[in-house]
C-alpha cells in the first residue's frame, strides 16, 4: 500500500531494523490501514475461513476413515478416505502380483535409503558411492524381476504403481542429464558436425509432443529393428521420456553456458587446460551452478512426465489409480483417490525442491 | 485442450502405423499356435480399465467378461486358464499391437467392422457381447424417445464410434443438437449429473452403472429403450494364421453351445458322463476336435471347468449379484431370441 505522493518526505522516519512493534500496530499497519484495506482483510479472512471449514468438515469431521462397505461411504456426507485403504495396494503397486509385494516395500527402502545417501555433499566420493549404487542397481533388480534364489519372475509389463514411477524417473535423470549436458556442449562446440548434430536433434525432438517421441519409441522403432530382435518396451519408453527430457535440459544448461564470461575460457586457454579440462573443471561447475533452479524445475516436471506410460498399457501411480477406481461400488470417491496420489506427487515434488534449495545454500556458502 | 490434440493426434498416428504395419506382417497358419505353446502364455490384449469387460480388482488381478475370455484361450490350450499374460492396450495401441505381434489375441472393447477385417488386416471370432449406443436421461425432462431429444445438449465422449453413432442417428432424423464433448470419463459423466447436458451418450453396456453409482438417485434417471448403433464387440486376431483364428473361433462358439447343451461350470463333471453324443462331443469324450484344433481334446472341458460357459460368464460380471447388473438383452442364444449362435461341433 503506497499513496503517491507529489515529493520526496522532508525527512525519512528514521528505520530501526530491530525495533519490536505491538500486535495492535502490526494489524493496523498490515491488516487495516484503511477502509478499504480492512474491507478486504475481512472478505479475505470470510471466504478462507469458508474453505477452511468445508476442508475440516468434509475432510475430516465427517470423514469415513476406515470400512470395506462402500455404502457407508455412500450414507456419509464427508470424504471417503477408506477407499484409500480399500484400493492402496493396487494403487501403490500396479498389476505386480499381489502376494510379491513386499518385495516392492523392500526395494523402495532401498531406493530411498540410496538415493538420500547419494544426495549429501559429505558421501561424494566413489570410494562409497559406487559399491552403493552397484549393491543398490544388483538388488533392485532382483527383487524386481525375480527369477533368482526362489523369487518368482515378474515380467516389466506387470511392474507399476509407486516403484515404477520411481523407477522411470530415476532413469529419466540418470540418463538424460549426462545427455543434456552432451548436447548443451554440443551446441555451442566450435566444431561443425557436433554443433549441427545437438541443433538438429534437440529442434527436432524439441518440436514434437512428448506423446509422439513415446508412440514412436514404442511402434516405430521395432520396425527398424531386424526381426527376432527385441528391446524391452520398459526401457524404450525410459530411453524415450529421457531423450525429450534432455532436449529441454540442454537449452536449460545452454543458458548457465552462455553466462560464463569469455575470461574464465581464455584465462584456462593460458594455463594451456584442453578443452575437456576446462569444461569440467572450470566451466560447468559454473554454468551448473548458475541454471540450478532451472534445472530443478525440469526434474520435477520429468517426474511428471512419468505419467506418459499409460500409452504403453504400464500402470504408474496415476493410471493405476484411475484403472482402479473404475469400481463402480467406489467410483464415486475418485476425487478422495486422487488426492492422495497428489500427495505422493507433492511429497516428492518438494522434497526435490528441498533438496535443491540446500544445493543452492550450500553452493552460496561455498561448500561445495 | 493440448491432451485433447495429443490424443487424437496418437490415434491418427496409430491408425496410420497400424495400416503401415499391416501391410508388411502377415501371420503363417500355425505359427501363433506354435509360438504361444513355446512360450508357455498366451499373450492377450486387454482394456486398461474399463469395470466388467477388463479392469485390476483389488488385488491388482485382472477381471471382467474380456478377460474370462482371454482366460478360456488359455484353458482350451493349456488346460490351466492362468497361463495367460494381459497386455493393458489404450485405443491407439490396439490395433498395432495385434498387427505387429505384441499380443496373440485381442479383447477389447473392439467392435467387428468391414474396414477392421480388411484394411486393419484383422480377423474376427463371433461376437461376444452385442450392444450399441445408448441415450441416458432425466425422468422430469419427459423424454421417452430419441426423437424427443430434437436440439438437446448431449453428453459424448470425442473420437469415439458413439460420437458418429449420434451424428448418424440426428441426421437421419433431420434433428439437431448441440455436442457437450468431454475427454475424461469422470468429467463426462459429472457433466450430464451436474445438468450441463440433457442426455448422456455412451456405450448401452456402461449406462446403467453409470445410473446406478454416478447419479445421487437412480430412480430420477431412464435409459432411452431401443438399440441404436450395432456395435458387436469380437475377440480379434491377426489375418493369415487360419489354426490359430479357428481355434479363438471354437472357443468362443464352446462357451455357446455349453450353454445351449446346459453344460455348466457347476455341472460339467456330472455331464461328461452324459450319454448325449453332443456333450459328448463338446467335452471329448468322444471324437477328435481338440486334434482338428491342434490341442488337447478335453478343451472345451477345461474352458467350462475352468472359466465356465457363456452364461457363467456373463452372470460373473454382469449378473444381478455383480454391482452393473446388465439386462442380457440380445446376449442371449438364439433360442431364447437373442444373437449367440454356436455353430455345431461335428
Amino acid at each position: 500500500m503506497t499513496t503517491a505522493s507529489p515529493q520526496f518526505p522532508a525527512a525519512l522516519p528514521a528505520y530501526d531494523p530491530l525495533a519490536r512493534i505491538s500486535a495492535g500496530d502490526w494489524l493496523k499497519k498490515n491488516l487495516f490501514g484503511s477502509v478499504w484495506q480492512g474491507l478486504l482483510t475481512l472478505i479475505t479472512a470470510a471466504i478462507f475461513l469458508r474453505f477452511a471449514w468445508f476442508v475440516l468438515d468434509w475432510g475430516v469431521i465427517n470423514a469415513v476413515w476406515y470400512t470395506s462397505d462402500p455404502d457407508v461411504c455412500r450414507a456419509a456426507a464427508g470424504a471417503c478416505w477408506a477407499v484409500i485403504v480399500e484400493k492402496h495396494r493396487p494403487m501403490l503397486f500396479g498389476l505386480y502380483p499381489y502376494d510379491e509385494h513386499w518385495r516392492l516395500v523392500l526395494m523402495m527402502a532401498i531406493y530411498l535409503v540410496t538415493i538420500v545417501v547419494s544426495l549429501m555433499p559429505r558421501n561424494w566420493n566413489l570410494r562409497l558411492l559406487v559399491p552403493l549404487w552397484v549393491i543398490a542397481v544388483v538388488s533392485i533388480g532382483v527383487l524386481m524381476f525375480g527369477g533368482v534364489l526362489g523369487l518368482r519372475y515378474v515380467p516389466t509389463s506387470e511392474w507399476g504403481g509407486l516403484p515404477l514411477t520411481m523407477l522411470l524417473f530415476t532413469g529419466t535423470v540418470l540418463f538424460g542429464m549426462p545427455v543434456a549436458v552432451l548436447l548443451a556442449l554440443g551446441r555451442r562446440s566450435p566444431l561443425p558436425v557436433a554443433r549441427g548434430v545437438s541443433v538438429v536433434f534437440i529442434e527436432a525432438l524439441r518440436g514434437v509432443p512428448l506423446i509422439t517421441i513415446l508412440f514412436v519409441a514404442v511402434n516405430v522403432f521395432p520396425l527398424f529393428l531386424p526381426a527376432g530382435v527385441e528391446v524391452n518396451k520398459l526401457l524404450r519408453i525410459t530411453i524415450g521420456i529421457a531423450i525429450f527430457f534432455a532436449c529441454y535440459q540442454a537449452e536449460v544448461i545452454r543458458g548457465g553456458l552462455q553466462a560464463i564470461p569469455r575470461g574464465q575460457y581464455e584465462a584456462a586457454a593460458s594455463l594451456s587446460l584442453t578443452y575437456w579440462q576446462t569444461t569440467r573443471r572450470i566451466i560447468l561447475p559454473q554454468a551448473l551452478r548458475i541454471c540450478l533452479p532451472a534445472i530443478t524445475n525440469h526434474i520435477i516436471a520429468a517426474m511428471k512426465n512419468t505419467s506418459f506410460v499409460i500409452i504403453i498399457g504400464l500402470f504408474d501411480i496415476l493410471t493405476a489409480t484411475t484403472a482402479v477406481m473404475q469400481d463402480p461400488l467406489w467410483r464415486k470417491f475418485y476425487v478422495e483417490a486422487y488426492l492422495f496420489v497428489a500427495g505422493v506427487y507433492l511429497f516428492f515434488g518438494y522434497a526435490l525442491s528441498l533438496y535443491a534449495r540446500k544445493v543452492e545454500g550450500w553452493i552460496a556458502s561455498g561448500r561445495i | 485442450m493440448m491432451m485433447l490434440n495429443a490424443t487424437r493426434l496418437s490415434s491418427l498416428v496409430g491408425v496410420v502405423i497400424g495400416a503401415l504395419i499391416a501391410h508388411g506382417a502377415q501371420a503363417n497358419s500355425g505359427d501363433t499356435l506354435a509360438a504361444v505353446k513355446a512360450r508357455g502364455e498366451v499373450l492377450c490384449g486387454v482394456h486398461p480399465a474399463r469395470h466388467g469387460f477388463a479392469s485390476p480388482d483389488s488385488q491388482g488381478k485382472w477381471s471382467g467378461f474380456e478377460v474370462d475370455f482371454c482366460h478360456a484361450v488359455a484353458a482350451a490350450i493349456f488346460g490351466d486358464a492362468t497361463k495367460v499374460r494381459f497386455v493393458a492396450l489404450s485405443s491407439q495401441q490396439r490395433f498395432p499391437a495385434i498387427q505387429s505381434g505384441e499380443v496373440d489375441v485381442l479383447a477389447r472393447n473392439v467392435t467387428a467392422t468391414l474396414g477392421r477385417d480388411t484394411a486393419l488386416g484383422l480377423n474376427f471370432a463371433p461376437p461376444i457381447f452385442y450392444t450399441g449406443t445408448g441415450f441416458l436421461v432425466r425422468k422430469d425432462d419427459g423424454i421417452a424417445k430419441v426423437e424427443d431429444l430434437n436440439g438437446a445438449a448431449i453428453c459424448m465422449a470425442p473420437g469415439s464410434t458413439t460420437e458418429r453413432n449420434v451424428a448418424q442417428i440426428f441426421a437421419a432424423r433431420s434433428m439437431t443438437y448441440t455436442p457437450v464433448v468431454i475427454e475424461n470419463n469422470k468429467q463426462l459423466v459429472d457433466a450430464y449429473v451436474t445438468g450441463r447436458c440433457d442426455a448422456l451418450t455412451k456405450d448401452k453396456a456402461a449406462l446403467p452403472g453409470v445410473r446406478a453409482f454416478d447419479t445421487e438417485d437412480p430412480s430420477a434417471h431412464v435409459l432411452l429403450p431401443g438399440i441404436y448403433s450395432k456395435e458387436p464387440l469380437a475377440m480379434a486376431v491377426r489375418q493369415g494364421d487360419d489354426q490359430w483364428y479357428d481355434l479363438i473361433k471354437w472357443v468362443t462358439y464352446a462357451t455357446f453351445d455349453a450353454e445351449e447343451m446346459d453344460v455348466s461350470q457347476a455341472n460339467v463333471d456330472e455331464k461328461k458322463s452324459s450319454k448325449d453324443p453332443d456333450v459328448q462331443t463338446l467335452l471329448g469324450v468322444i471324437g477328435d476336435n481338440g486334434a482338428k484344433l491342434g490341442v488337447d481334446n478335453a478343451w472345451a472341458y477345461n474352458i467350462i471347468k475352468q472359466v465356465g460357459n457363456y452364461k457363467d460368464i456373463y452372470m460373473r460380471h454382469f449378473g444381478p449379484e455383480s454391482p452393473i447388473a446388465l439386462d442380457r438383452d440380445k446376449n442371449t442364444l438364439w433360442i431364447q431370441g437373442g444373437l449367440l449362435y454356436g455353430l455345431p461341433m461335428q
